[in-house]
């Protein structure tokens, strides 16, 4: 067969099956991601059928998703909200921070992967998905909650977290000495701190330039502003995604509004792609081996989620209850952890099995985390009932 | 009145209030420009028992039920004292024949003796509006007179 027609018929049966998986994860209520990495890993090397046509296609649209999660996830919140939640949360962030990222770089660690692979699974470990995060509260009608607030700021706190942290990331990936690499955090924390303050004075300078009425032409100039920056980042060492994230967080108000309906439908499409891709280039035989371990981390950075959540629902006076729900949500882990995963796997200087326990544990998290979100409730409960005799309704 | 504002980053704001018995009421506004209506459950002030979504119109009605309700009670409690006066509030439906008019043609105190006192618009008040006020769907208007005027005041605004 032709090589075009090849691969046109595989890009569009994996598009196809793709949307057969995101219906399931609908009607089931849970994140399509998961099914998205399972489809990849049936789909790659090793897998139930091998694609072979859409790798090349595969491999750049999975790049333009990272771009599109990233660019979305700076556009998610204003410059301002950005500024008054690491004011007001840093602690908490802090917290979230050490809690998480140490029992992934532990378990690299111990597994023998070096400073490389500590780095990058405890980035894994570390960042909570928002898009479920944002889902189970909205899904759980918990918009009007008091603890809600805390998990947003949190996931504020940890998206400032990634501006500094992806750099960092590249760097060490790059094989950059650990002088070049203090050198990396110091222009990264100023390129953030200069983006901040450029996105909170003359945000709407940056937003009138990509902004028109027109949706056709504000698409093509988003786009186009996107993978400019995101190349161009690229091509300076500090990685397409920071870019693409930068740029993002420039654009502020309703422009920034608009962007995202606008680039949604794009982002829907390249990230799911990004997904498969990445579950391509995985061999399923890999995972058995290492899913314990995955287990394992899964249980403890569970814990610590939640360890997390009820502290920081604590500090502002929230009731018991309502702080196991702030941590619960905070539980899942998706998007984000795969890209940092798939950052380490395309650099190549990463173990293969690393891959496959970031499968595996993002698999287990995903699935995991909207269910202990909608459980936690009666668990608490039940539990408090029983040390303390039921209270009387008013 | 204590409201306490919240901001949720990257969803909208939150303004709610506790009510003396004990619950958490309150709005969110989403940036999307819809509102969510919430109440809190009676053991738990940090959860909802309901949030309902509503929509632009939909939470100006509901603010102009709950106003008008409140000026309505004020209103009842002033003319008390004067035996035979009623206030009744009425809204204007969709099918009107007094919608987009204005009010004066509807010749409501010459024709029934009965006081538009108010109008409760979109979460605001009119107050004493005059004849050249032009009516719209979902108005409330709160209305000052006697049982048998308020009757026919309201016959008039529905069938014309």
């Amino acid at each position: 067969m032709d090589r075009l027609a090849l691969t046109l018929i595989e890009v569009g049966a994996v598009v196809f099956c793709l949307g057969l998986l995101a219906r399931l994860a609908g009607r089931i209520g849970m994140s399509p991601i998961p099914l998205y990495l399972v489809g990849g890993l049936c789909f790659g090397a090793g897998g139930l059928v091998e694609l072979s046509g859409m790798k090349e296609f595969a491999h750049l649209s999975g790049e333009i998703g990272v771009i599109l999660l990233l660019l979305m996830l700076g556009l998610e919140y204003t410059a301002t909200e950005l500024v008054t939640g690491l004011r007001r949360s840093w602690q908490a962030g802090v917290l979230d921070l050490v809690l998480n990222f140490l029992p992934g770089a532990g378990l690299a660690v111990l597994l023998g992967w070096g400073l490389v692979g500590a780095m990058v699974m405890g980035g894994v470990t570390y960042i909570s998905s928002s898009g479920i995060a944002a889902k189970v509260i909205t899904d759980l009608g918990r918009i009007g909650n008091r603890e809600t607030p805390v998990v947003l700021s949190i996931l504020v706190f940890e998206d400032l977290a990634m501006a500094v942290y992806l750099p960092i990331l590249t760097a060490t990936l790059a094989g950059v000495s650990f002088l070049g690499g203090l050198q990396t955090v110091g222009i990264s924390l100023a390129v953030v701190t200069v983006v901040l303050l450029v996105a909170l004075r003359h945000g709407h300078r940056v937003s009138k330039a990509v902004h028109s009425e027109n949706s056709e032409v504000f698409l093509l100039n988003l786009l186009g502003a996107a993978l400019l920056v995101a190349g161009v980042a690229a091509a300076l060492q500090v990685s397409a995604a920071v870019g693409a994230f930068m740029l993002g967080i420039a654009i502020s108000g309703a422009t920034a509004h608009s962007a995202t309906q606008i680039l949604e439908p794009l982002r829907d499409l390249f990230a799911a792609i990004f997904f498969v891709a990445f579950g391509l280039n995985t061999d399923p035989a890999s995972i058995p081996p290492v899913l314990g371990w995955a287990l394992i981390l899964a249980v403890i950075t569970a814990a610590t989620k939640i360890i997390t959540g009820v502290w920081a629902a604590k500090r502002v006076g929230i009731a018991r209850p309502g702080r196991f729900r702030a941590g619960a949500a905070l539980i899942a882990r998706g998007e984000f952890s795969i890209v940092i995963a798939g950052l380490a796997v395309t650099s190549g200087v990463v173990e293969a099995e690393l891959a496959a326990l970031a499968t595996a544990y993002v698999l287990l998290m995903a699935i995991s985390g909207p269910l202990a979100a909608r459980y936690i409730e009666p668990v608490v409960k039940k539990f408090t009932r029983r040390v303390r005799p039921e209270p009387v309704p008013a | 009145m204590n409201v306490e504002e919240t901001d949720l980053p990257g969803l909208g704001r939150r303004k709610d209030f506790m009510t003396a018995s004990g619950r958490r009421i309150g709005v969110v506004e989403l940036r999307e420009g819809q509102t969510e209506l919430f109440v809190s459950t009676w053991d738990d002030p940090d959860t909802c028992q309901a949030s309902i979504p509503l929509t632009g119109d939909e939470a100006a009605t509901l603010g102009n039920l709950l106003g008008g309700q409140h000026l309505a009670m004020k209103l009842t409690e002033e003319h008390r004292e004067v035996p035979g006066i009623v206030t009744r509030q009425f809204s204007i439906a969709p099918d009107s024949p007094f919608q987009n008019q204005p009010m004066g043609k509807a010749c409501i105190r010459t024709r029934c003796g009965v006081s538009i006192v108010a109008i409760m618009r979109e979460g605001e008040v009119v107050p004493s509006p005059g004849p050249d006020v032009v009516l719209h769907s979902g108005d409330l208007l709160v209305a000052v007179g006697t049982q048998e005027g308020l009757d026919s005041a309201a016959d008039i605004l529905r069938n014309g």
